[in-house]
C-alpha cells in the first residue's frame, strides 16, 4: 500500500540574486517499507523530507502535481490539518539529540509532552507508556532516564530518547535525517538496529535520509539516488552495486574502505548534463 | 551608460575577484547594499551627513553671528527673519543652534576617538590573554561601570573644572567600560576558535594575533555599539552644559541654551525647543544609522 | 635514525578532566600515523598537545630529536604544522585567501610571498583565481585546500591532520585524501592523522594506535586491518562496525 506519493515535487527559495531551486521535479512513492534518500549535501535531500512534513520555511515556495500522504493532499491541507499529522501520523527524527531535545524539559516529560499533544490520555497511562517506549528503544533503566535532561544522557542515549518521542503517538510514516552521523560508529549500529526493529514490528514507512550510501544500502530496501535537486536513480538496494548512472558509481567508488588498496581514490566527475 | 553600471556591478558583486582591492571594494559594496536596503538607517545617514554639513559651512548657513545679539530684538518668536526666534540676549537662535552643531560634532568624535580605543584595547587583551590580567581588567572596568555615567561625569568634571574640554575627558572616561565589556566578549567567543589557533600555529605573538585577528572582529560591533552611544553621549554632554558644567557661555551649546531657556519655557517656548529639538532629531539619526550598521556589519549575516 | 616524532607518557587534564592519561608514540621520518577512536577517546587531544593547544601535564615530546618544551618557538612551527577538523571554523570570515596564506609568510619574514602564495595554490589546485576570495565564498572541500595550502606554504616536514575530511561529502573527500597523498609523496612529508573512520586510516596510514577513553588500547599495521587481524576486542568491534550494518544484528535484537 502506498503511503506517501510525490509528483514533481519543487522546492524553489527566493533570493536577491535569484531563485535558488533546493529540488527540481522529483517524484517517488513510499509504501511500508524502508526508502533511502541519498545525496551529498545541496543535493536537496533534507528539503524534501521537510516538505513532507510541512517544515520548509515560509518564504519558500513548495509546488508538486501531487503531494499526497494517505489520500491526504498535503498542499491544500489546512495548517491545522497538517500540525495533527505531525507527529501523529509521519514524525520525523533529525541529526543531532543535542538540538532536538529541549535541554531544560526532563526527557521524560518531553516524552509524555508529544504523547498528550495527540491523544488524550491520563497522567498515569502516559507515563506507563512512556517508559514502555523507552524500554522498546533498549534504554535499560527507563524509570532512572525518564527524570533526566538532555544533557546528562550521552549522544545514543538522547538518540534513543528522540526516537521514543518520535514514535510514541504510532506514526505510519517516518522521516529519518541523518539520524545516526552525529554518532559514534559503535553506537550508530545499535541506533539503527533500534530502528529497523521498530519499523518492521510496527509495519511503518521510513524514509531515511543520509549522505551514507554504503550504509544505506545495507540498511534499506529501496534507494533514491539525489543529485542538485533532481532524482539522477532509483534503484533497489540489493542492485545497488549494478547502479547504472555514474553519479551512484561514483559515489559507491570514491569511499576509502579497508581491504581495497587504491591509490590514488577514484574521484567523482560531475558532469553537467546531469542537472538537465 | 547602463550597460556600463552594470558591469561596474558585476565586477564589485564578482565570485573570483582578481586583486585586494576588488575583494575588498566587493565586500564594501555587499555590505553598503545591506545598509541601504534599510530605509529607516538611510534616514539616519542622511541626518548624519546634514549635521556634518551644517557644522562645516555654519559660517555661510548661519544668517546671524551666533554669539553676538541685540537686546532691543530679544525674545521674539519664530518669523520669517528669525526662524527658531531669538533668546533673551537678542541672538538669532536658528544661528546658534546652527553653530552648536560644531560643538555637538567635537564632543562625540573626541569622546569617541578617546573612548572606543581604550576599550577595544582593555576588552581584548583581558579576553585573550586570560589569567591575572582578565581578572584585573576586568574588576578596572565593573568599578567604572558601578557609578551612574552622568554622576561619575559630574564627579570629573567637578575635579577637573567645568569647560567644554573637560567634559569631552569625563564622558570619555564613563563610556569605555560598556566598550571593554563587548570588546571582551567577542574576544572570549574567537580566541578558542580553529582559526585563531592556525594563527598561534604559525607562530604569531599575542599582540600580533590581538592586533591583527582579533581586534579586525570586534570592531563591527563597536561601531554599532558607540554609533548608538552617540545619543547618549550628546545626551550627557547637554546634561553637562544644563548644569553649567560643560560649554560656558557664551558658546552656543546646545544643553546650555535649554539651560537658558527654561526661565522662559511657559511663555518663549521657542528657546528651550529649538535646541532640544535638534538634539532629538540628532539623537534619533545616529541610532537609526547605528541600527542600520548593526544590520550591514554583522558578519552572521555575512556568511550567506 | 631519529623518529620525527617522539611522544612517552603524554598527560593532558582540562580542570582535573584526564584527556590524555600516558599515551606514547612513535612516528618515524616520512612514515604515515594513524589515530583512531570515538568522541572522547584523546585522539585530537595528541595532535593539541604536539601543536601546544592543550594543557600537558606530564610527559615529553620530541620532534626530530628535539625535545619540545612549554614554550615554542618559531622554528618549531616551520617543522610541525596542523589541519583543523572543521573547515568552517579554521579559515578567518574576514580574511581573503590571500591574507590568510600571506600571514605565516610575513610572521616568519619571507620575502618572496607573491610567488609562494602562488605556488602554494597551485599545489592544492586553487589556482590562482582564488586568491583574492573570502572562505564564505568557497565550498567545504576549497575551504580544506585552503587550509591545507596555509599549512605547507612554511615548508613543515611534519602534518598534523585532525580529522581532515570528516566534515566534506564523500566525493570530495576522495579528492582531499588523493592531494594529501600526493603532496606527503612529492614532499616526503611525515603526517599524524586522527580520524573516526578505520577505512580512512587504513587507506592513508601504514601504521596506526587504536585509542579509548585517553589511552592506547593497541598498535597495529594497517595490513592487519585488512586481514582483520586485530588483537584488542575494541578494535574488533570497531573493525565490526565500520562494515556498515547487518540485518543479523537485528534479528538477535528481536530474539533477545
Amino acid at each position: 500500500m502506498t503511503l506517501l506519493r510525490i509528483e514533481d515535487l519543487s522546492i524553489r527559495f527566493p533570493t536577491r540574486t535569484g531563485d535558488i531551486e533546493a529540488v527540481r521535479d522529483i517524484s517517488f512513492s513510499v509504501g511500508r517499507e524502508r526508502l533511502a534518500i541519498v545525496g551529498e549535501s545541496g543535493s536537496g535531500k533534507s528539503q524534501t523530507g521537510r516538505a513532507i512534513l510541512g517544515l520548509t520555511p515560509a518564504f519558500a515556495q513548495v509546488t508538486a502535481k501531487r503531494l499526497e500522504f494517505d489520500g491526504i493532499d498535503l498542499l491544500k491541507a489546512t495548517p491545522r490539518l497538517r500540525r495533527d499529522l505531525r507527529g501523529k501520523r509521519i514524525a520525523m527524527i533529525l541529526q543531532d539529540p543535542k538540538y532536538s531535545l529541549n535541554p531544560v524539559m526532563r526527557i521524560g516529560r518531553q516524552i509524555v509532552e508529544a504523547l498528550r499533544a495527540h491523544e488524550n490520555v491520563g497522567t498515569r497511562e502516559a507515563r506507563e507508556r512512556t517508559l514502555d517506549m523507552l524500554a522498546a528503544v533498549q534504554i535499560r533503566d527507563p524509570a532512572r532516564v525518564f527524570d533526566l535532561y538532555p544533557h546528562e544522557v550521552s549522544g545514543g542515549m538522547g538518540q534513543r530518547a528522540m526516537i521514543a518521542m518520535m514514535l510514541i503517538a504510532g506514526p505510519e510514516l517516518l522521516i529519518a535525517d541523518e539520524p545516526t552521523s552525529a554518532l559514534d560508529v559503535t553506537v550508530q549500529l545499535d541506533i539503527l538496529a533500534i530502528l529497523d526493529r521498530l519499523v518492521a514490528e510496527r509495519g511503518m514507512g521510513l524514509i531515511f535520509i543520509s549522505h551514507d550510501l554504503r550504509l544505506v544500502s545495507s540498511f534499506c530496501d529501496r534507494v533514491i539516488v539525489m543529485y542538485a535537486g533532481r532524482v539522477v536513480e532509483e534503484i533497489a538496494a540489493s542492485e545497488l552495486s549494478r547502479a547504472k548512472h555514474p553519479y551512484t558509481q561514483g559515489l559507491l567508488n570514491c569511499m576509502p574502505s579497508i581491504d581495497a588498496d587504491r591509490h590514488p581514490l577514484p574521484t567523482l566527475e560531475r558532469r553537467p548534463e546531469w542537472l538537465l | 551608460m547602463s550597460a556600463n553600471a552594470i558591469s561596474r556591478r558585476d565586477w564589485l558583486l564578482s565570485e573570483r575577484p582578481q586583486s585586494r582591492l576588488q575583494a575588498r571594494l566587493g565586500r564594501a559594496y555587499m555590505t553598503w547594499r545591506r545598509f541601504s536596503a534599510n530605509r529607516l538607517a538611510l534616514i539616519g545617514l542622511a541626518i548624519i551627513v546634514a549635521l556634518l554639513v551644517v557644522a562645516a559651512f555654519a559660517d555661510l548657513i548661519a544668517p546671524y553671528p551666533p554669539t553676538v545679539g541685540d537686546l532691543r530684538q530679544g525674545l521674539l518668536p519664530p518669523s520669517a527673519e528669525h526662524w527658531f526666534g531669538t533668546d533673551d540676549q537678542g541672538r538669532d537662535i536658528l544661528s546658534r543652534v546652527i553653530y552648536g552643531s560644531r560643538l555637538t560634532l567635537y564632543v562625540i568624535v573626541l569622546v569617541a576617538i578617546i573612548a572606543a580605543p581604550v576599550g577595544l584595547i582593555v576588552g581584548t587583551v583581558a579576553g585573550y590573554a586570560g589569567g591575572w590580567i582578565d581578572v584585573v581588567l576586568t574588576r578596572i572596568t565593573d568599578i567604572f561601570l558601578a557609578f551612574p555615567k552622568l554622576i561619575l561625569a559630574l564627579a570629573f568634571v567637578a575635579a577637573l573644572g567645568p569647560g567644554i574640554e573637560n567634559a569631552v575627558i569625563a564622558i570619555a572616561i564613563t563610556s569605555w567600560p560598556p566598550y571593554a565589556r563587548i570588546a571582551r566578549a567577542e574576544t572570549l567567543t574567537v580566541r578558542n576558535s580553529d582559526y585563531i589557533s592556525a594563527v598561534r600555529l604559525m607562530g604569531a605573538s599575542p599582540w600580533r594575533i590581538i592586533l591583527r585577528h582579533i581586534m579586525p572582529l570586534c570592531i563591527s560591533s563597536l561601531i554599532v555599539r558607540v554609533t548608538l552611544d552617540m545619543a547618549g553621549i550628546i545626551i550627557t554632554a547637554a546634561g553637562l552644559g544644563f548644569l553649567g558644567l560643560g560649554a560656558q557661555p557664551p558658546l552656543p551649546e546646545w544643553g546650555a541654551m535649554i539651560a537658558s531657556g527654561r526661565r522662559f519655557i511657559l511663555d518663549q517656548w521657542w528657546v528651550a525647543a529649538m535646541p532640544g529639538a535638534a538634539i532629538l532629531i540628532v539623537s534619533l539619526g545616529f541610532n537609526l544609522l547605528g541600527d542600520g550598521l548593526r544590520d550591514a556589519l554583522d558578519p552572521r549575516g555575512s556568511r550567506q | 635514525m631519529t623518529a620525527a616524532l617522539d611522544i612517552t607518557g603524554l598527560v593532558v587534564s582540562y580542570d582535573g578532566f584526564r584527556a590524555l592519561d600516558g599515551v606514547s608514540l612513535t612516528v618515524q621520518p616520512g612514515e604515515s600515523f594513524g589515530l583512531v577512536g570515538e568522541s572522547g577517546s584523546g585522539k585530537s587531544t595528541v595532535l593539541r598537545a604536539i601543536a601546544g593547544l592543550a594543557p600537558v601535564e606530564s610527559g615529553s615530546i620530541a620532534v626530530e630529536g628535539i625535545p619540545i618544551g612549554k614554550r615554542r618557538d618559531k622554528a618549531f612551527y616551520r617543522r610541525v604544522q596542523m589541519v583543523f577538523q572543521d573547515p568552517y571554523g579554521s579559515l578567518h570570515p574576514r580574511q581573503t585567501v590571500d591574507r590568510l596564506l600571506a600571514e605565516p609568510l610575513a610572521i616568519h619574514g619571507f620575502s618572496d610571498a607573491e610567488s609562494r602564495i602562488l605556488r602554494a595554490l597551485d599545489e592544492v589546485g586553487l589556482g590562482s583565481g582564488f586568491r583574492f576570495r573570502y572562505s564564505h565564498q568557497l565550498s567545504g572541500g576549497q575551504r580544506q585546500r585552503v587550509a591545507i595550502a596555509r599549512a605547507l606554504i612554511l615548508e613543515p616536514s611534519i602534518l598534523l591532520l585532525d580529522e581532515p575530511t570528516s566534515a566534506l561529502d564523500a566525493s570530495v573527500q576522495a579528492e582531499v585524501l588523493n592531494l594529501l597523498e600526493k603532496i606527503r609523496r612529492d614532499r616526503k612529508l611525515t603526517y599524524l592523522m586522527v580520524s573516526h573512520d578505520l577505512a580512512v586510516i587504513a587507506h592513508m596510514c601504514g601504521r596506526l594506535m587504536v585509542m579509548r577513553g585517553g589511552q592506547a588500547v593497541e598498535s597495529l599495521a594497517a595490513k592487519d586491518l585488512a586481514s582483520r587481524r586485530a588483537g584488542d576486542p575494541y578494535t574488533q568491534r570497531l573493525l565490526v562496525a565500520s562494515e556498515g550494518f547487518v540485518r543479523n544484528a537485528e534479528t538477535a535484537a528481536s530474539e533477545a
